[in-house]
């Protein structure tokens, strides 16, 4: 039925999806990468995102849809960083590194012992959003709408946490739990992401359109919703070349995204 | 003064990191409309102490016991926001605030501090003292029954910092809030406290700030040179605050 009326507009369906699918991920991501910006994590997305190829294999073994595998192992990870922020005598960025690359060649060697299955590795490192279907668009709405809802939810306290953490648990937020929820939409956001950019590039759509507008923005608010929409931009312009002039669609979008960055930091210039 | 109520007592507090004991037999009380003051060296365990009595830092022995229904204003000793997260003083003050507050009350609190024209100003931009002020005006917008101010006159130069002090002193008069205070400049704080508590992992001394600096803990702990510099300090102001000359005298029969 939809793929009738799809046909009947003259555009290619999946060319839809992908459109759709890019359009949930950026709008979740933009305002989540807003508060990865402000509280310099933009390092630990990377870790995480790096840690999903484990989740697509690890789905495998166990026969489940890879994004639920992804999700879980992003989940365990994420669970497993927070309570390493307090080894001594190692900096948090180089616990990063370890745990990042770690996973990420555990990944790949699960991956390559898989003997019945095999992976499309440069479909889950760069992102496949051309291959999308109506499920996953599905999936990636339900999830974008999920962490939306909650990070509205949770935007105060988590906004006090970002400010100060101290202050906030002294006026009344409980900074742990605060910090926990966050770390779990964080999760979900690269299980989304993945698809569309990949995992090696999951960090840059929580990072560039954030920082791209950031010099548009005087509120808080007001730099989580412009970065949903530069996001929203990336996605359409970056699929609109790989239409066009056959470029690949994830590194298209990331490429679009930086180019957005540029122009926010003329703009800034300029005033 | 001990006639009024105590608002937070802190007895026997302990704190060990990693099994190495950082601070013990941390005592201290605060009674409404009194100033108390932490002073000790770096690494004394003065921010440690006061973070046991905020609730942040769970103690390994001892107790914090808190008035029934207190309200505490705490002011951090620096806030560190990145400069990717554009926020004004307005919004700022916001996030901590009573819901329920119009544009008025947050100029009204500024206006106390003498900040008042920092209101739309990006945090990011707003001098040291400046910001001590709006961190003031946010701990105050809580209608607080204990202000707790760790290093209030950090990153402010000598005249501010004394002006900032005279406003502590001020809004204690006028709101009869007790104040917790952590602090190394010895100068101010001798004149500005009724109470002072010198720290060095434990507690050396405590009372009166012109018992406190005779006391021979004090002297050991902050030397003769430091002591002269306070009788120096003292003895140019004592136009300002009567009690100085009276610390100034007291250093001098003690050397």
């Amino acid at each position: 039925m939809i793929e009738w009326v799809v046909m009947s507009l003259g555009i290619d369906a999946f060319i839809l999806r992908a459109v759709l699918a890019g359009c949930a991920v950026a709008v979740a991501a933009g305002p989540l990468g807003a508060f990865v910006v402000w509280r310099r994590m933009a390092y630990f997305g990377g870790a995480l995102s790096h840690t999903a190829l484990l989740g697509v294999a690890l789905g495998f073994v166990v026969g489940v849809e890879p994004v639920f595998g992804v999700a879980f192992v992003v989940v365990a990870v994420a669970l497993i960083l927070s309570g390493l922020q307090r080894v001594r005598g190692l900096s948090l960025d180089t616990l990063l590194g370890v745990v990042a690359h770690a996973a990420l060649a555990v990944g790949l060697i699960v991956a390559a012992t898989l003997d019945n299955v095999r992976i499309d590795l440069m479909g889950y490192l760069f992102g496949d959003i051309l291959a999308v279907g109506w499920a996953d668009v599905a999936w990636t709405w339900g999830g974008a709408a999920l962490i939306i809802l909650v990070l509205m939810k949770l935007w105060r306290s988590l906004l006090s946490a970002t400010v100060h953490a101290d202050l906030a648990e002294v006026e009344g937020v409980n900074v742990r739990r605060t910090d926990m929820v966050f770390m779990l939409l964080l999760a979900v956001v690269v299980a989304l992401a993945m698809q569309v950019v990949g995992i090696l590039l999951v960090t840059s759509m929580l990072i560039i359109p954030a920082s791209a507008v950031r010099g548009l923005s005087r509120t808080p608010e007001a730099m989580a919703v412009l970065a949903a929409f530069a996001g929203v931009t990336s996605v359409g312009a970056g699929l609109w070349a790989s239409y066009q002039y056959d470029v690949p669609a994830g590194p298209g979008i990331v490429a679009a995204a930086a180019l957005l960055f540029v122009v926010g930091l003329l703009l800034k210039r300029n005033r | 003064m001990s006639n009024e109520p105590i608002l937070i007592e802190a007895r026997g507090v302990e704190v060990a990191f990693a099994g190495h004991t950082v601070l013990s037999g941390g005592d201290v009380t605060v009674r409404a409309g009194e100033i108390v003051t932490l002073i000790g060296p770096n690494g004394a365990g003065k921010t440690t102490l006061v973070r046991v009595m905020l609730g942040l830092v769970r103690p390994s022995a001892g107790t914090v016991t808190r008035k029934k229904g207190l309200s505490i204003g705490y002011m951090p000793q620096r806030l560190g926001i990145d400069p990717a997260l554009p926020i004004t003083v307005k919004r700022f003050m916001q996030l901590g605030a009573p819901s329920g507050l119009h544009t008025q009350d947050y100029e009204n609190v500024l206006q106390e501090v003498g900040a008042a024209h920092v209101i739309n100003q990006p945090m990011q931009g707003v001098s040291g003292g400046e910001m001590q002020r709006v961190l003031l005006a946010r701990a105050l917008l809580r209608k607080p029954d204990l202000l707790v101010l760790d290093e209030p006159v950090q990153g402010v130069d000598l005249t501010g910092q004394a002006e900032l002090y005279r406003l502590v002193q001020s809004i204690r008069e006028q709101r009869r809030v007790g104040v917790l205070m952590v602090s190394h400049d010895l100068h101010v704080v001798m004149a500005q406290t009724d109470h002072v508590i010198c720290l060095n992992r434990h507690v050396c001394c405590a009372g009166h700030p012109h018992a406190v600096s005779r006391h021979p803990e004090f002297v050991a702990l902050f030397g003769d040179e430091v002591a002269s510099t306070l009788a120096v300090y003292a003895h140019h102001h004592d136009h300002e605050h009567a009690l100085d000359g009276h610390v100034h005298g007291e250093h001098c029969d003690h050397d």
